[in-house]
């Protein structure tokens, strides 16, 4: 298998606080790879260790064939990053922004004007050359801002949260363009915490506390992590109900979804009919009932709430 | 990056230049401001003491203690501003500010005089501001022994004794500053001092600025190289000095009309290192600060304060304690004046000042390279 990053064990500690607890994964060429996981995960710290904004504590990573570790200047030319923060100068124009970020990819002449267009053309800025990038509105920064992560066409392009407080429309196109990258094979690893853009990813990992606490594709994700089965309850009282069956010796898991309570259940309860007995017993009115397919959600609610009682076995 | 060393800092110095333009208010305050400064500073900066308001008591009234009044006030030092009867009003102008000296001439001053018993004027100084006072007592002094001097001669004549008297007679030349105007001697330091203030203040903003607005983030993923970046700092902000240098020092010549007396070209070489080290003490606070708030406040009272106090500036380094004048040896500001001072007023060149000027290069040279490392580090 050809990989285009293969993480070892990397560790990342803020004096006493671990950040990044020896984490180690393989994101093959040319995939979308997902990272997930609630703000202060460790998300943002592992891909700045990865384009060497911070050394790593421990382990190491190859990324496009070099050490991080030993040769962080060779990697850098394979690789585009796109920060959390926009971090373009608002200070100069659009065009000034792309020619100097080219030039210091070593674009030069015709190659470089050609390439300005193209980044033009992708953050659909054509015609605004002149316009003083902090004058843009947010979605269409972190539209320029993509573009001038790939002007030098990397091999391997690090998205921060490059979708979060971006309008759903941008949030869409945003992702087309990453494809787009992607089936032009570029390797893109992208962290977010929005789990539905988690299911455009062909593989994920999901980090808590600084721990990878699960890897695969969405699919593998959804029937694999969970040794159970999910249902969805409908009912006018989801809070109450909720309490009543986190009480239920087969649940494993209750959450709440608007007027909608998923639930899921040890491998042996496998059909409706004893859920809605449980309600009837304790006397509660259910609207409707069905088994499903877990959601990620479903998924990584379940598998934080046992992480986090790992952690604390640990 | 293969090869792309150098034609990457020039875009780095492009980008530099767009974003100052950008701020055009920022460029004129910071050429403006330092021009400004020469010439108002070169008013006010000044130690020498011209008008010193005195209050007279005189108790004899006769023509002998206004001839000595006269002589007073005809020096050119003093103003009266007030003729009293009392003692006390002595004492509450000078309480007051409104005198700095108190002249009171006792009874019979005239008549002691004319009797050779010999008499006594009493002359009380407001010592608050040390060096004023003291200025102005001597320059009391001075004309008191002078009139006494007419006096005795006076007495001899009248004498019948013909042979004019001999004694020592202190021939004084006043080099360099013949009129000893302590604006001449300030206006070099003052051009000294705002180049300083200006180089530190603009480069201790540069790198933490791009800290600040997550640019530098952006920079580290590329390929550029520290050095590459410094360099691309360091170079626009040399050509901003420069420019200053000229700007300040056209003010010193052709506004206060103290021209350089020593080599142009050694002037401006001195100027040069002294700018480095400028602009490395301001990469260095830059590479450790993180905000701009930071940097600003670690170089004034970090750097330019103590700087302005220890240089020489205002204080001279001879007069101050032992310890301090060891801790004015890493001041390059001192090294700076003193090769100022030197080639402007006294034309002297590089022959006599190698020394500072050596010294200033080895400092510029040290500085940047801890901020070179220093901003390496940072970049992990």
């Amino acid at each position: 298998m050809n990989y285009s990053i293969v993480a070892e064990n990397l560790t990342k500690k803020f004096g006493d606080f671990t950040a990044v607890d020896s984490v180690s994964f393989k994101v093959e060429k040319g995939e979308i790879f997902g990272f997930l996981g609630a703000n202060g995960a460790g998300k943002s710290t592992t891909i700045r260790m990865l384009c060497g904004l911070l050394e790593p504590t421990s382990g190491d990573a190859v990324v496009g064939g070099f050490s991080i570790m030993n040769e962080p200047d060779k990697v850098k030319q394979s690789i585009g990053y796109m920060s959390q923060r926009f971090s373009l100068y608002n200070d100069l124009t659009i065009e000034e922004n792309i020619e100097f970020f080219g030039a210091v990819y070593g674009l030069k002449g015709k190659l470089l004007e050609k390439r300005k267009k193209w980044v033009l053309e992708i953050s659909n800025l054509i015609g605004k050359e002149r316009t003083l990038t902090g004058d843009l509105p947010g979605g269409i920064k972190q539209r320029l801002a993509l573009g001038v992560a790939v002007i030098h066409k990397p091999k391997i392009l690090f998205l921060d949260e490059p979708t979060s407080g971006v309008d759903p429309i941008s949030r869409r196109n945003f992702w087309d363009l990453i494809n787009r990258f992607s089936d032009e094979g570029t390797t893109v690893l992208v962290t977010t915490h929005y789990l539905e853009e988690a299911e455009y990813c062909n593989d994920i990992i999901l980090i808590n506390a600084g721990r990878l606490i699960a890897e695969g594709n969405p699919q593998r994700l959804k029937t694999e992590y969970i040794d159970g089965n999910a249902f969805e309850i409908e009912t006018e009282n989801p809070v109450e109900l909720m309490d009543i069956l986190k009480k239920a010796k087969f649940i494993i898991d209750v959450s709440i979804f608007g007027k909608k309570i998923h639930v899921i259940t040890k491998k042996q309860f496998e059909k409706p009919d004893e859920l809605e007995n449980y309600c009837t017993q304790n006397e509660f009115k259910i609207d409707r009932i069905t088994r499903i397919v877990p959601t990620l959600e479903d998924v990584f609610i379940h598998l934080l709430e046992h992480g986090s009682k790992n952690a604390q076995q640990n | 990056m293969k090869g792309n060393g150098f034609a990457t800092v020039i875009h780095f110095i492009i980008k530099e230049f767009q974003q100052l333009k950008r701020d055009p208010k920022m460029l004129a305050i910071v050429l403006a401001a330092p021009v400004l400064q020469t010439i108002i500073l070169g008013y006010a900066a000044t130690f020498d003491v011209n008008n010193v308001d005195f209050y007279l008591l005189d108790r004899d009234k006769s023509s002998v203690s206004r001839k000595y009044v006269e002589k007073i006030i005809n020096s050119g030092y003093f103003t009266i501003k007030g003729n009293t009867e009392n003692y006390e009003e002595i004492e509450n102008a000078i309480m007051n500010g409104k005198a700095v000296i108190g002249l009171i001439i006792p009874r019979e001053f005239e008549k002691d005089i004319e009797n050779n018993n010999g008499t006594k004027v009493q002359i009380i100084v407001d010592g608050s501001d040390g060096n004023k006072g003291s200025i102005a007592f001597g320059y009391i002094q001075a004309i008191t022994a002078a009139y006494a001097k007419t006096i005795l001669l006076d007495k001899i004549e009248r004498n019948g004794i013909r042979v004019p008297l001999k004694s020592v007679n202190a021939e004084t030349r006043i080099w360099y500053n013949p009129e000893l105007k302590t604006r001449v001697f300030m206006v070099p330091g003052i051009t000294a001092l705002l180049l300083m203030i200006v180089t530190t203040l603009l480069t201790s903003l540069a790198i933490v600025k791009e800290k600040e607005f997550g640019t530098l983030e952006q920079l580290i993923v590329t390929p550029i190289k520290p050095w590459q970046m410094l360099l691309g700092k360091i170079l626009p902000f040399t050509t901003l000095g420069l420019i200053m240098i000229l700007l300040v020092n056209s003010v010193m010549i052709f506004w206060f009309g103290i021209p350089i007396k020593g080599s142009l070209l050694f002037f401006f070489f001195a100027s040069l290192l002294f700018i480095l080290s400028t602009l490395g003490i301001g990469l260095f606070i830059s590479t450790v600060s993180r905000t701009q708030q930071q940097a600003m406040m670690v170089t004034v009272f970090g750097a330019m304060m103590p700087m302005i106090y220890l240089s020489g500036f205002v204080f001279p380094i001879e007069n101050m304690s032992r310890i301090i004048q060891y801790v004015t040896y890493i001041i390059p500001l001192k090294y700076f004046i003193t090769i100022i001072r030197g080639v402007i007023l006294k034309g002297i060149g590089i022959a006599d000042l190698w020394q500072e000027t050596l010294i200033l290069a080895l400092m510029g040279a040290l500085i940047l390279f801890l901020a070179a490392k220093r901003f390496h580090k940072r970049l992990e």
